[in-house]
């Protein structure tokens, strides 16, 4: 689905993705985590096709095509989600009426009519129920004065509602108490499957107790330094990443 | 008298001349430029006004000649030569095209992209039609409901006609002919405008809508509109529309009176969308309108606009809240992108006693356009108890625009209450790319944002203008961003 060859990257001249290589298969989830700082943002940013962000080497495949020229709306129609770091306020758009147009733009670079209303509050009930939102919550200014669990509560919604073929989800668990992580976990379960993946960004072990990675990889430096299964994850958890820097030698 | 001297001849041409007016051949469609009793005796000739009219058309023109155009306003541009100006022109009742393939396919697109209908489209780009039928009969049932509420609702000039009482007991009673440069001017020429009369404790049952006329007879560059309310009466008066309107007038020139008697609502909303020129900041409308409401005891005046036109706007819809407990608000909405320039905003004058005044004003520049919020709260010594609350908000799209706010308080009375709330923000890359990640592109992206920012006026609007009015704001800032 996802083929990232030696890719890298730079913003503002300064180079920080430094030779990644990465494959995501249908159906797989992966996780990356790292020190801060390390670029992990930086990736999701690149895949999902910010400007500021200049690929200098490398090439990104998704699903067989090189979408390094895509602009980020044509990527996010192929299918490309990411959940943000810090999810920006757009005051005075409801989420609702975001997640409409959102919807209906997609639909309609795919050649199809505007969704029904109907089919649109039926989904979008269903899917508020999924995550345990509140449907007042949908009338609110998009991430107008939300707290941090709300800011992420909405994104996994807001994936939900689109149904992407490839989830990004940075940082997701951060800023979520553990009510909360366990709701938003569990739609991410629920909404997985064979045909779609998940990227999963974090740098605590936490939430891969609850949505179960395939593969763990540490992202050091703008490198990937370390790729395991999820008993890499318990491992950084214990040692922290000290002892990668030393094996890695960096 | 069985000498007639030369005098006598001379004398008698002189009064001929005024009656038929010598100077201007009142048989063409169309006066020489420039500007002189005789052209104002003529306008008024011509449509056949009493006489009364004409004195104060007259009165007008006498006061306006001594005045200088003001200047202080935060706009450039080149002082229009008033002497080159046609100050009449008949309502052009031919067809300017037989087909809407001569039209301008530019224009076209817009009507497209507002949802206008094929014969709307027509109508408005001056286009024959064959298809009247349908607009006839609306415009029959609304004037028949009307009449049945003893509601009036016609142009300035049959009103000035049938019903002069009323017009000569009113108009000029809130915006005097000597109030401003542009209002004399308009008084003195105003070609024509709509009229409207809500009787006594009567609400109003539709949204009164200048469509109706306009579709009659053309808007003319000096439109001069009445809406009276009389006690405990409700009227929703629309005016405007949505489709860009060329117009070869450079200057216009309009005012608007409203009076709201004793416990009387106006709702006064506009959708304003002259040629504001083209991107290189050729062409363009000026648009200097003089709006004002009155509010008797109880009454309550509110200006919504949505402004999207013009190369220069000068625009203060204002509420002289004289009453007590009366109520004036406006709701306002001013995009300029390319070199556009307005300089808008409201007065609320608070003479009565526990009156209220509410102002909320979104200005949205982009492209090299300067954009000014100026507005004045004045208490003045007897309105005790008096409470205004104003909110300016400021986006700025790009480096290249300006947004300024003015905001005078003139309080003389210690028990005011006065409010002012302003922020200046930019459309951040970051919200924009939030928005393209979730499949909405750049230009659709702003539209979101700009509608976001403007709800709280947009909310205001009657429902079917507000959808209206949406599409504009996405339309008048297509391609602001690179
Ligand atoms: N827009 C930017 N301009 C300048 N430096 C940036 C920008 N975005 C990220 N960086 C830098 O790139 C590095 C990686 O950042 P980021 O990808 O956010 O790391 P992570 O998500 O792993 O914490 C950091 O040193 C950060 O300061
Ligand atoms: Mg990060």
């Amino acid at each position: 689905m996802l083929k990232i060859k030696n890719l890298h990257a730079s913003v503002a001249d300064k180079s920080i993705l430094r030779g990644i290589n990465l494959e995501i298969k249908p159906g797989e989830v992966h996780a990356i985590m790292g020190p801060n700082g390390s670029g992990k943002s930086t990736l999701a940013s690149v895949i999902a096709g910010k400007e500021d962000y200049e690929v200098t080497d490398g090439e990104i495949f998704f699903e067989g095509e090189d979408i390094n020229e895509f602009a980020p709306e044509e990527r996010a129609h192929k299918g490309v989600f990411l959940s943000f770091q810090y999810p920006v306020e757009i005051p005075g758009v409801s989420v609702t009426n975001f997640m409409k147009t959102a919807i209906n733009e997609t639909r309609k670079a795919k050649g199809l009519e505007d969704m029904p209303a109907k089919d649109m509050l039926k989904l979008i009930r269903e899917k508020a129920e999924l995550l345990e939102i509140d449907r007042k919550f949908l009338s609110r200014s998009l991430n107008e004065g939300f707290s941090g669990g709300e800011k992420k509560r909405n994104e996994i919604f807001q994936m939900a509602m689109l149904e992407p073929k490839l989830a990004i989800l940075d940082e997701t668990d951060s800023g979520l108490d553990i009510d909360a992580l366990r709701i938003v976990a569990n739609g991410v379960n629920k909404l997985k499957n064979k045909d779609n993946a998940v990227l999963l960004i974090t740098h605590y072990q936490r939430l891969l107790d609850y949505i179960v990675p395939d593969y763990v990889h540490v992202l050091y430096k703008g490198k990937i330094v370390k790729s395991g299964t999820k008993e890499l994850a318990h491992e950084l958890e214990a040692k922290g990443y000290d002892w990668i820097k030393e094996e890695v030698n960096i | 008298m069985n000498k007639y001297t030369e005098d006598d001849l001379r004398e008698e041409l002189k009064t001929k001349e005024y009656e038929y007016g010598f100077y201007t051949d009142i048989e063409s469609d169309t006066f020489p430029n420039g500007l002189n009793e005789d052209i104002v005796k003529a306008i008024s000739i011509k449509k056949e006004e009493p006489q009364w009219m004409t004195d104060w058309r007259l009165e007008a023109f006498r006061t306006w000649k001594e005045m200088t155009e003001p200047d202080w306003a935060n706009v450039n541009y080149k002082k229009p030569d008033f002497q080159g100006i046609s100050y009449y022109s008949a309502p052009n009742k031919k067809p300017k095209y037989n087909s809407l393939d001569e039209v301008d396919p530019e224009l076209l697109e817009t009507f497209k992209k507002l949802g206008i209908s094929l014969d709307e489209q027509k109508k408005l780009s001056g286009v024959a039609m064959d298809v009247v039928v349908d607009s006839v009969s609306v415009a029959t049932t609304f004037k028949k409901t009307l009449g049945e509420k003893g509601i009036i609702f016609m142009s300035i000039s049959e009103a000035i006609k049938e019903h002069p009482e009323l017009v000569r007991k009113y108009i000029g009673t809130v915006v005097p002919q000597k109030d401003n440069f542009y209002a004399a001017l308009n008084s003195a020429v105003f070609s024509d405008g709509s009229f409207c009369y809500i009787p006594k404790g009567v609400r109003c049952p539709m949204e009164l809508s200048t469509y109706f006329r306009i579709n009659q007879a053309g808007t003319g560059q000096f439109e001069r509109t009445l809406v009276i309310a009389d006690e405990g009466s409700y009227v929703s008066y629309l005016e405007g529309c949505t489709a860009p309107s060329r117009d070869e007038n450079q200057l216009h020139a309009a005012v608007v009176e409203l009076i709201a008697l004793n416990d009387a609502e106006i709702k006064y909303s506009t959708v304003q969308n002259w040629y504001p020129g083209n991107a290189e900041g050729k062409g363009g409308v000026y648009n200097f309108v003089t709006k004002r409401g009155l509010c008797e005891t109880n009454a309550k005046i509110s200006w919504t606009q949505v402004e999207t036109g013009s190369a220069v706007t000068w625009k203060y819809p204002s509420c002289i809240l004289k009453g007590d407990n009366s109520v004036g608000e406006f709701y306002s909405i001013a995009v300029t992108n390319n070199f556009q320039q307005a300089d808008t905003g409201t007065k609320m004058i608070h003479l009565g006693k526990n009156t209220k005044s509410t102002i909320i004003s979104k200005g949205i520049s982009a492209g090299k356009s300067q954009n000014s919020y100026r507005g004045l709260v004045k208490i003045s010594p007897n309105a005790d108890n008096a409470r205004n609350f104003s909110q300016c908000d400021s986006l700025l799209m790009g480096n290249e625009c300006g947004a300024h706010t003015f905001p005078y308080i003139e309080a003389k009375n210690k028990t005011a209450r006065i409010e002012h709330e302003a922020t200046t923000s930019k459309i951040g890359e970051d919200q924009i790319f939030y928005c393209n990640q979730r499949g909405i592109n750049t230009e659709k992206a702003i539209a979101l944002i700009v509608n976001g920012f403007s709800k709280d006026v947009l909310n205001k609007l009657p429902m079917e203008f507000a959808v209206e009015a949406q599409k504009l704001l996405e339309i008048s800032l297509e391609g602001s961003v690179g």
